[in-house]
């Protein structure tokens, strides 16, 4: 054979790890990572143990709490023991709002980044439509929707509908126009380029979009839990405002906080997985 | 070589001419050539003389303005797997492996899937690019990008391929190995090979015929047979002849607007 490439075929992870990497070496990420909580927890303490407010709970009583709010068996009030509760309630609301909105998204904005009329038709509309806050729309979706599940379910839709909306649409329109004589000169014409080039193609830029959406879906769900409805995580900060129980609010900003995170690390990883192919796609 | 009477490629007496907003550009003008099956013909000429127009409208990518493009005595229609083009910048499928880049085509005409497979395997191999088989092309040297984008027009059967500055990205020593390939492969397969390029020694060292053209608007000056024994010697004195030859006409028309 006249063509021989030498040098070792690369492997098959991406991003290999080189072995034997010292423990501080395998540290390190984590000891940075926690500084700034660290920081903030030691500022936390000395506020409130000096009396600089008297309205914020110390973090050890706020430790306690939580612990109660997991498990119970300390305070035993009506909120003891129901984290897992409230947890699954946003959860739901979270991820059923999520998929809704990309079950919209999706379709939409392929359609607007592929087909011209559509995206005379639709764009204005949409972008008009955007700049709305979701907090602007509580009022009306309580109406719509009424008190209670549906309407945060709607409202958490609406808040991660945008960044996969416009993420699909950039993805489709910015497919590399070679790619698509590539495809031609090789025999895929027509239709059969939008499932051979512009989905793949616009695949990363999709991903992006549903990540950013999944991240909204836990920023506003304490939004949409203000529409009166019993259980979930923003219905536990709303009661813990009312009844005056700082340390209820911040167990429940925690928990979304770190729920939110483990989420996103998730579809991070399953993004790494499926978007091996692409250099710029490591998160 | 098997002489048939239709040429496989004929241009005749065509332009093209691209209309911006405030001005037109006679990107062609009044072009002719003729291709036989198995030549191996280049096109050399200033930046802007349509070097790559001309390519793109045998590919089919573009329309001319004036003037038929055939392919087997046809019209060209548009693009086409019987004509391969294989880019500067690749443009490869990036999500693509090795494998699944050059098994596009096959797969796209909905060949069987061991069809596929067996032509897959046969040009990984051609192009020396087994050990990266499923490599993705953002894990490969330029060379190596190259060797792909040659294989999945081979492996789609293309009877013509159509190179627009193919080596142009690349450091000289891997220009020179895949110039050597190129050979090669042309000269096992019978292929016909159009090849743009900006390098009179590589026009040389590749071509059976040499087509010189110049900017302004972009025409053809002159089709150069060479009739050069290959292997071919860059550093013979046959091989200077030629370039200093070549060299002159390429330069021909800054000698007439001095003039
Ligand atoms: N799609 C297009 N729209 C407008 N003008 C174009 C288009 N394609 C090419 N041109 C113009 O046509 C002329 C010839 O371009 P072409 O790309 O064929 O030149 P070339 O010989 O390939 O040049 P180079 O060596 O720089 O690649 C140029 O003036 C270019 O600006
Ligand atoms: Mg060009």
């Amino acid at each position: 054979m006249a063509m021989v490439e030498t040098g070792a075929p690369p492997a098959s992870v991406p991003v290999a790890r080189p072995a034997g990497k010292s423990p501080w070496e395998r540290l390190k990420p984590a000891a940075l990572a926690l500084i700034v909580p660290a920081l903030l927890l030691a500022f936390w303490q000395v506020a409130t143990t000096q009396r600089w407010t008297r309205l914020i709970p110390t973090p050890y009583e706020v430790g306690e709490y939580m612990i109660d709010f997991a498990w119970g068996g300390i305070y035993d009030d009506a909120f003891s023991g129901t984290l897992v509760t409230h947890l699954l309630a946003s959860m739901g609301r979270v991820y059923g709002g999520f998929a809704l909105a990309a079950l919209f998204a999706l379709p939409l904005g392929l359609m607007i980044g592929r087909i011209p009329t559509a995206r005379m038709v639709l764009d204005p509309f949409l972008q008009v439509m955007r700049p709305i806050p979701v907090t602007a729309w509580l009022p009306l979706s309580m109406i719509l929707f009424g008190l209670g599940p549906r309407s945060a379910f709607a409202l958490v839709c609406l808040g991660a509908f945008y960044p996969i909306l416009l993420n699909t649409i950039f993805g489709v329109r910015s497919v590399d126009p070679k790619l698509f004589e590539a495809a031609s000169m090789l025999g895929c014409q027509g239709n059969a380029q939008f499932y051979k080039v512009v989905l793949p193609a616009a695949l990363p830029s999709i991903f992006t979009g549903l990540r950013l959406g999944l991240g909204l879906a836990w920023f506003v769900i304490v939004v949409g839990e203000m529409t009166g409805v019993p259980q979930g995580l923003g219905a536990v900060i709303m009661d813990g405002r009312t009844l005056s129980r700082t340390e209820l609010v911040i167990c429940g900003m925690i928990i979304i906080g770190i729920a939110g995170y483990i989420s996103d690390r998730i579809v991070v990883m399953i993004g790494n997985r499926l978007l091996a192919w692409s250099p710029t796609h490591h998160g | 070589m098997a002489e048939s009477k239709t040429p496989i490629i004929e241009i005749r007496q065509v332009s093209k001419v691209f209309k911006l907003q405030d001005q037109t550009i006679n990107a062609l003008h009044d072009a002719n050539i003729t291709i036989r099956k198995g030549e191996f013909v280049c096109l050399i000429g200033a930046s802007g003389c349509g070097k790559s127009t001309l390519l793109r409208i045998i590919a089919g990518f573009e329309q001319p303005t004036s003037g038929e493009a055939l392919m087997w005595g046809t019209p060209i229609a548009g693009p086409d797997p019987t004509r391969g083009m294989v880019f500067q910048d690749y443009a490869l499928f990036p999500w693509l492996s090795v494998r699944d880049n050059i098994g596009f085509g096959p797969a796209s005409r909905g060949l069987a899937r061991s069809v596929v497979k067996e032509t897959v395997d046969k040009f990984v191999e051609l192009v020396g690019l087994t050990k990266f088989a499923n490599a993705y092309p953002h894990q490969l040297s330029g060379g190596m990008k190259q060797r792909v984008a040659i294989a999945r027009v081979l492996a789609n059967d293309a009877e013509i391929v159509l190179m627009d500055e193919p080596f142009g990205a690349l450091d000289a020593m891997t220009r020179e190995r895949l110039q050597d390939e190129l050979l090669d492969i042309w000269q096992r397969t019978g292929l016909t090979v159009v090849f743009v390029t900006h390098s009179i020694e590589e026009a040389i060292f590749l071509a059976d015929r040499v087509v010189v053209m110049t900017p302004g608007p972009g025409r053809i000056e002159s089709d150069n047979p060479l009739i050069l024994p290959r292997p071919r010697d860059v550093a013979s004195p046959e091989f200077n002849d030629i370039r200093r030859e070549l060299g002159a006409k390429l330069h021909s028309h800054h000698a007439k607007k001095a003039a």
